[in-house]
Order: structure tokens, then sequence, then C-alpha cells
């Protein structure tokens, strides 16, 4: 993330109603403000332009977690208006249209609060094989549903979030899932205890909070389980690779030498991918189906036809490339701003050294002179420091904007591949098939050779008929599971390009308005000074 | 040019078309040029001397002069008048690389412009005959002079480091083998002492925190630069109307890079250098309580040894001995050195005293200007930031959120 001072959670909807109230306020009453010739400009939340007083206030309720203005910025802007709209303010209503989209987004959400709090070393009862482990940290998780208000509290620790993050990834495919926070193996070992414990609190709740807002997941049993069951986690736990493959490794000869079953995919199995699973034959087929795609000379049966969905993939490599050089950007902008705040500080101490030396000291009565010159320097030096780093405060959080949206990108690139290996599953059971078809007619070619039929041949034939059968079955649930992961993409793309439309255009806005409230406020703390010292201008 | 502020309060910039005719001095140090190749390339610079004094070979004088000249007058003034804060020089650049650059050059040649025009607005100073010399003699009698320059009227570091031990400690310096010197028992110099090496700490690090403010208005321009370009590419795969804003915030980000570059200009010119040039004069001041100390001891020794000279002389005269003549004869000479030893340090002190009012005077102006200045380009930077913003908020407005469902 880009500085200490990001946006931690996400308030309660009063507050948030309040925020996007002011930043409402803030451009229409800015705009007012503004010179003459932009006062034509039409805007449908007029009627919120008289509206000083309220809103100076909540500006100085919404303190750090304002998502647009600085709370002062807000007097600067709005005490000029004051004589002119002498209208009783008194509008606590939200108009929906200049509300901002997040706190649509967030209203819609089932929840109204989620908190993770309270880290707590705890004791694994069974012995690890990590010298000195054992230990593990749990966090608490508070929620609050939106309909009834009733408040949940559970404990959990971080394995149980990879946990739901895997459930979730298996149970909705082809949906744009927020990306979990990383397991960061080397830092939690070389960063300081508790400022990794830290940074982890801070990553869960902003996980959990963006699962909430999306439409489908944050509907989703598996979060809920996750936020108000009891006790254990009642999920089922991903194994890890080592011992899926194992069991796959066992299962394999049965595969191979066509004991019952075991030897094709059912149904149930062709919905689910085969990566991560425990059938190292299917596996295999779709890795050699995958080869023959790449280099074989024939087209497989079906393929990827939508060109519509082919130009937006390479247009979102090319928005992912593209965010990720902003966001870098982003980040050196917030660094020279928060260094340039910084030494003016520093000049503003060294001439605060300086009066104070000067005045001490003084025998001449130039000497007195000067050293409020300094003073009336060193002051305005100081509030600008002040100034600049209350800017980048903000500047922190609307450009975060981009580094959200690149970390969806993975979520993006997760749905597609969902997509993928869909249409793989499909393929390869398609070659199954078509593989099979031939197998029966070999035999049924050889077996009509023999006078009377060949009784053990006919058996295979048979068994092999059957396993079409299944096969066939297989093959529609997977190609019904494809259409319904196409499908999810579909909305999912068009409900990013929506959002990220309306969230980048707030973004924007909220930068812009940001810099020039601040950038006025400085250029007053100046223009006060040169004032002051105009004495000694240069004629 | 002479600019009004610096010279002290109370003198008259009448203009030179007056009937009455005023005498002035005006100096311009201009037109840098590269000269030489290689290991020996420098910078010349012409300066040019508008005056109507009868000293002066005419009305306008045109000539080239180089860095080492300037450092020839100045040492030259150093030597001669004892008692009074030479005007500054800046300094000679350490790296080869830097030499040249634009931004060095035109620094030094401001500067260089100061030091000049300090010079002849100064009521002493003004009538140096090396000035005059400097600002009217050809090029090659110019270098004649600068090589006889032998150097040893210098400052010597020791000098330096003796009177600073003297403020920080009483201890004598047992390494140099010397006895501890004899120096002023004078309260009130002591203090200007004390005041005048405390200053110097403060006023550098003032100027070092502006010349570290000036780099970071580079780095925010640098850094507002980059990011204008990476956010017009990200507009590029937005479409329509969004596509747009996000380059026309892109171009004007591009476009306050370019004016955070001239505001960090100004700031090192306007504010940075009168810093810097504030830390060179203390520095010159304690050059001339170099002086001073030096010519306490030499009144001192000087009165000592006159003393026993006396001595010993009515000793001699006591004894009718044949050489109480020759005794008296050193005596008296000895007696007129003495004294002149004494004139010399009384009137470094009484230049002193001048000088210290001028100083004050002249710095609280200065330094009120760079104020100004600073503040000025502050205000004037900081309006454009909001102004180029501000315009961008019309088009933001005009392009419409998506429909939600």
């Amino acid at each position: 993330m880009m500085g200490p001072e990001t946006h931690l959670g996400f308030g309660s909807p009063p507050r948030e109603k309040m925020e996007s109230l002011v930043l409402s306020d803030v451009a229409s009453d800015y705009r007012s403000a503004m010179s003459s010739s932009l006062s034509a400009v039409v805007d449908g939340c007029d009627p919120l332009l008289s509206l000083p007083s309220p809103l100076s206030t909540s500006a100085a309720a919404s303190s750090s977690s304002s998502f647009v203005d600085p709370p002062s910025y807000a007097d600067v802007v709005f005490s000029p208006l004051d004589s002119q709209n002498g209208a009783a303010p008194d509008r606590p209503s939200l108009r929906r249209d200049s509300s901002s989209p997040r706190s649509d987004r967030a209203a819609a959400s089932e929840y109204a609060k989620i908190t993770v709090s309270d880290p707590q070393k705890e004791q694994d009862a069974v012995n690890s094989l990590v010298p000195g482990g054992g230990t593990y940290v749990t966090y608490l998780i508070t929620s609050r549903t939106r309909a009834g208000g009733a408040e949940f509290r559970v404990r959990r620790r971080f394995r149980d979030v990879v946990t739901l993050a895997d459930r979730l990834a298996e149970a909705y495919r082809g949906y744009f899932i927020q990306p979990r926070p990383d397991k960061n193996v080397v830092e939690s070992q070389v960063m300081q205890k508790h400022e990794f414990v830290e940074q982890r609190r801070s990553a869960i709740e902003k996980y959990l909070w963006r699962l909430s807002v999306h439409p489908v997941i944050g509907k989703s049993e598996e979060l809920r389980a996750f936020l108000q069951a009891q006790g254990k986690l009642p999920l089922p736990t991903s194994t890890d690779v080592a011992s899926r493959m194992l069991d796959g490794a066992v299962r394999l000869p049965k595969q191979l030498f066509g004991e019952g079953p075991a030897g094709y995919v059912t149904p149930q199995d062709a919905v689910q991918p085969a990566k991560g699973g425990r059938d190292l034959l299917r596996i295999f087929k779709e890795l050699k189906q995958s080869v023959a795609n790449d280099w074989g000379v024939a087209k497989p049966p079906v393929v990827e036809e939508d060109k519509e969905f082919l130009e937006r993939k390479e247009k979102m490599q090319d928005l992912e490339q593209q965010l990720s050089m902003a966001s870098q950007q982003a980040e050196v902008l917030v660094k020279a701003q928060q260094d340039i705040g910084e030494t003016m500080g520093q000049l503003g101490l060294a001439f605060i050294k300086l009066t104070k030396f000067e005045t001490e000291e003084a025998i001449y009565n130039s000497q007195r002179v000067r050293a409020t010159d300094a003073k009336c320097l060193a002051t305005a030096a100081v509030k600008a420091s002040r100034l600049y780093r209350e800017l980048n405060a903000q500047t922190v959080k609307h450009l975060d904007t981009l580094h959200e949206y690149l970390g969806l990108m993975l979520a993006v690139q997760g749905a597609f591949s969902d997509r993928a290996s869909a249409l793989l599953t499909v393929q390869t059971l398609m070659s199954d098939l078509t593989s099979l078809h031939t197998r029966i007619d070999k035999l049924e070619a050889a077996s009509s050779k023999i006078f009377g039929g060949d009784r053990s041949r006919m058996r295979k034939v048979e068994e092999l008929k059957e396993t079409i059968r299944v096969t066939e079955d297989a093959k529609c649930c997977a190609l019904r599971e494809y259409e319904r992961i196409k499908e999810n993409n579909r909305s999912e793309l068009e409900r990013l390009d929506r959002e990220r439309h309306d969230d980048f255009l707030s973004m924007l806005k909220g930068f812009v308005i940001n810099q020039a409230g601040y950038a006025e406020k400085i250029a007053n703390v100046w223009a006060a000074v040169a004032e002051e010292t105009s004495a000694y201008a240069r004629q | 040019m002479i600019s009004p502020q610096r010279s002290p309060p109370g003198s008259s910039s009448q203009s030179p078309r007056s009937p009455s005719a005023p005498p002035f001095l005006s100096v311009t140090v201009t037109d840098p040029v590269k000269l030489g190749n290689g290991v020996q390339a420098y910078i010349s610079y012409r300066v040019i001397t508008k005056t109507n004094l009868p000293e002066y070979q005419g009305p306008e004088k045109i000539v080239i002069r180089r860095y080492s000249d300037f450092v020839w007058l100045h040492d030259r003034l150093a030597e001669k008048y004892r008692g009074i804060f030479i005007p500054p020089l800046p300094e000679k650049s350490a790296v080869e690389k830097f030499r040249f650059s634009a931004e060095f050059i035109e620094m030094r040649r401001q500067a260089l412009d100061i030091f000049i025009n300090r010079i002849a607005s100064h009521p002493q100073l003004k009538q140096s005959e090396d000035l005059r010399t400097f600002l009217q003699e050809d090029e090659e009698t110019m270098e004649r002079a600068r090589s006889q320059e032998t150097g040893i009227f210098k400052k010597k570091p020791a000098d330096l480091i003796q009177i600073f031990k003297d403020v920080q400690s009483k201890v004598s310096d047992v390494v140099l083998g010397k006895e501890k010197p004899v120096e002023e028992s004078n309260p009130e110099y002591e203090k200007l002492k004390h005041y005048i090496f405390e200053l110097e700490d403060h006023l550098a690090e003032a100027q070092r925190q502006a010349y570290r403010l000036v780099k970071r208005h580079r780095e925010l321009g640098q850094s507002l630069s980059d990011f204008g370009k990476a956010i017009k590419l990200l507009g590029a795969c937005e479409g329509d109307s969004l596509g747009k804003v996000f380059a026309d915030l892109g171009s004007k980000s591009e476009l306050l890079s370019i004016k955070l570059q001239k505001e960090a200009h100004n700031l090192l010119m306007n504010f940075e250098e009168p810093l810097k040039d504030y830390v060179r004069a203390v520095q010159s001041i304690k050059a001339t309580m170099v002086d001073r100390a030096n010519a306490f001891r030499q009144q001192c020794e000087l009165a000592e040894t006159t003393k026993l000279k006396e001595i010993n002389l009515d000793k001699l005269m006591l004894m009718r001995s044949e050489k109480a003549m020759e005794a008296e004869i050193e005596y008296k000479e000895l007696k007129a050195e003495s004294e002149e030893a004494t004139r010399r340090f009384e009137t470094i002190v009484k230049l002193m005293s001048e000088e210290m009012v001028r100083f004050q005077e002249q710095k609280t102006a200065d330094l009120g200007l760079a104020f100004h200045e600073f503040a000025k380009g502050q205000a004037k930077l900081a309006n454009e930031i909001a102004d180029a913003w501000r315009s961008l908020v019309p088009k933001l407005d005009a392009c419409s959120p998506s429909l939600c469902s």
C-alpha cells in the first residue's frame, strides 16, 4: 500500500453518507465559488448548493476518514457562501444521484460493518514440526448485518482466510473474486512481529469488506459462515498439493486398468477444474488436450469463438499494465509530496531557531526587525508543511483506487482462467468421446469378422457404451458449466467496466479537488507573507 | 546594477539625469563566455562600468574579467582595508563537472555582480585604486597585476582556528608551542564574537534546508511529469469521455511539472543564494576579527617591547653610557612603531563598529527581500497549481457516471 495513513476499514453507513454528502457538496459549492464562467454548468445536484452549516459540522465530524476533503477545506470554500445563500440549510436526506458510487454499493451490501481487531497469540494443541512453532495468531472479527442489525463476533486465524478464499474460488468460478491477502511467509519471519500482525490485520479487514460488497459473493454462504459461525470454521479445509498428489497417485493404477468407475470423469467432477483435484489421469488427459490444442493439426471441436470476449481480454491485459505503471507513479508522487512537506517544515524550524537567536542577542534594531521577518516566514513554512501533510494523506486515499483495481486485475485473470479450464474440460471430454466411439467401431469391426460374434469383444463394447453414456452426461454438465462461467465472465466484465468508470471518475474528481483546495490554502499562507514583506520589494 | 535596497539606508538613489549630476558609479557583470580548451578552460565575464566620477577614464568602460581577477581585487582590498567587512566572493567550484553547468555559471555571475556593486557603493572601498584598476585596465595589465599577487596576505587557517579557540575555550594552545596569546578583554566584543560564530551555524542550517527545498521542488516536478504520462496511458485504455478526462489530467500534470522546475530555479537564485551570501558575509566578518586580533597582539607586543626599551634607556642614561644615544634612537623608532600599531588597531575597532551597523541593516534588507521573493514565488506557484486542477472540474462533472443498476 501507499503509505502509513491508508484508509482503514469502512465506517458505518451514516458516516459514509455524510462523507459522500460532503463530497458532492464540495463539488457543487466549489463550482459556485469559482468564476462566473463556470456557473453556467447545469448540475443535477443544485438543491444541495445551499448547505453551508450542516456541512461544516459534518465536515468537521468526518475527520481523517473523509474520503475527499480536508475538514478545513470546507471552511475555505463554504464561508464566502454563507452570505450568498441565506436559505436555511436543512437537508439531511441524501439524493441518490449525488452520492458516491462506493457508498451506493456499500449500501447494497448485506453487511453494514466488518472490523478485524484484537490479535491474540494462541497455542496449537498438536506439536508442529517447526521448532518453536505451534503458536498462531487469531483475530477477532466483528460484523453486523444490515437487515437485522445483529452483531456477530468470531475468532479466526489466517489459515481460515485461506480456506474461505479457496472455497469461494471453487464455488464461484467465473466471478471476479477479490484476491486474498498474501501469505507473506518471508515477511512474517523478517518483519517485526507487531508490525506484521498489524499489516495482516488491516489486509484481512479490507479483504472481507471487499468480498462483502460484491453483489454475488457478498451474499454467499461461505462468507456468512466465516463471519458468523462460532467455533471452528465449518468449511472443508484445503489440503496441500503434496497430499492431493499422493491420493491421486494411489488411484491412478485403478484408473489406468479401467477397473470400475474410476476410469472416467463423472458428471459431478466435470464441473470442477481438473487441477487441484486428485484425479491424476484427468489432469494428464487435459494436459494432453491442451498440447493438442496448441500444436495439433485438427481444430478442437469447441473453441473460444466469442470475439468480443477475446477483445475484452486483451483490453484487460492492457489495462493491467497501465494500472501497474500508474500505481507506481502514484506512489512516487506521494513520496515527493511527503518530502517537500517535510523539508518545508525543517526550513521553518531552522528559521524559528534563527529568530529566537537574533531576538536574544539583539543589539541593533535592525536585528529585531529581521527576527520578526524570519518569524513570519517560519510560521508560514510550518503551516505550509502541515498543509502538505494533510494534502498527502488525502492524495493517498484517492490514488489508492489505482492500487485497488490493480489487485482486482488478478481476480479478473482468475475468472478468465476458470473459463479456459472449463473449456479445456469440455474439449477433453469430447476427445474422449471421439476416441471411445473409434474404439467401439474397431471392436465391432473386428468382432463381425468372427463367426457368431466374439463374446469377450462384445462384452467390452457394452462396457465402452456404458462409459460413453456417463461421459456424454459429463460432457453435458461440463458444457453447461462452461456456458455458466462464460455468462459470469460477461456480467462481471460489465459490472467491472461500470464500477471502474464510476470509481475512476470519483478518484480523479477527488484528487483534483483535493489538490486545488490545498493549493489554494497554501497560496493564501504565502500571499500573507508576501504582503507583510512587500516593503522590501524591488522597485 | 546597483540595487537601491542594498546600499545603507539614507543613501539616495537619484536619477543620473538630474542637472546637478551627483556622483554615481554603476557596474554590471554580464555575458559569461567559455574560453580556452580542456583543463585550462575558464569563463570570462563582461564588466560594464558607467560613471561620472572624474577619477575614471570616461562615462562608460567595458572590460573582460575572469573569476581570478575578482579574487585578486578581493585580496587587495582585504589587505588594504583592514577593519572593513570585504564583500564576499562566491566559492571556487570543487567539482569539475559542475563548473560549466548553466546553473552554476548563472549563480556565479549573479554573485560577482553583487560583489562588485557592493564595493562600488561602499563609502571607503569605492575609492580604492585597485577597484579602478579592475574596472578599467586592459586584460594584459590585469594579468600582470594578478601574477604579482604573492598571496602572503591571505588568511592562514591557523589564524582562524586560533580565534575559534579563543571563543570556544580558554585553554591555551600547547600544541603550537605558543603561550596563550594576548586577547582583548572587551566584554562587548566578546559578545559580538559569540554572536557571529553562532549566527553562522544558524544561517548555514537555513541555507542547507533552502537548498534541499529546491531539490524537493525538482523531484516533485519530475514525479508529476511521470505521473501525468502514466495517467495518459491509463486513460487510453478507458473509453470516450472518461479517457479524455484522463488525458486532460495527464496534460495538466505535465504542465505543472514545468512550473515546478521554474519555481525551483527561482528559489535557488532568489532565496537560497541570498542565504548563502549571508553565510559568506559572516565568514568575511570572521576574517576581519582575525585581523583585529593580530593588530591587537601586535600593539601589545610593541607596547611591551617599547616599555622595556624605555627602562633600558633610562638605565643607560643614568650610567651615562655611550650606548645611550643609540638606544635613544632605537627607542624613538620603536615608540613610533608602537604608536602606529596602536593607531592601526584603533582604526580597525572604529571601522568594525561602523561596519557592524551597516552590516545589520543591509542584512535585514537583503533577507527581507529574499523572504518576499520566496513568499511571492510560492504563492504564485500554489495559485497556478490550484488554477490548473480547478480547470478540470467542469470536465469531470460533464463526464456522466455510468447508469447504475
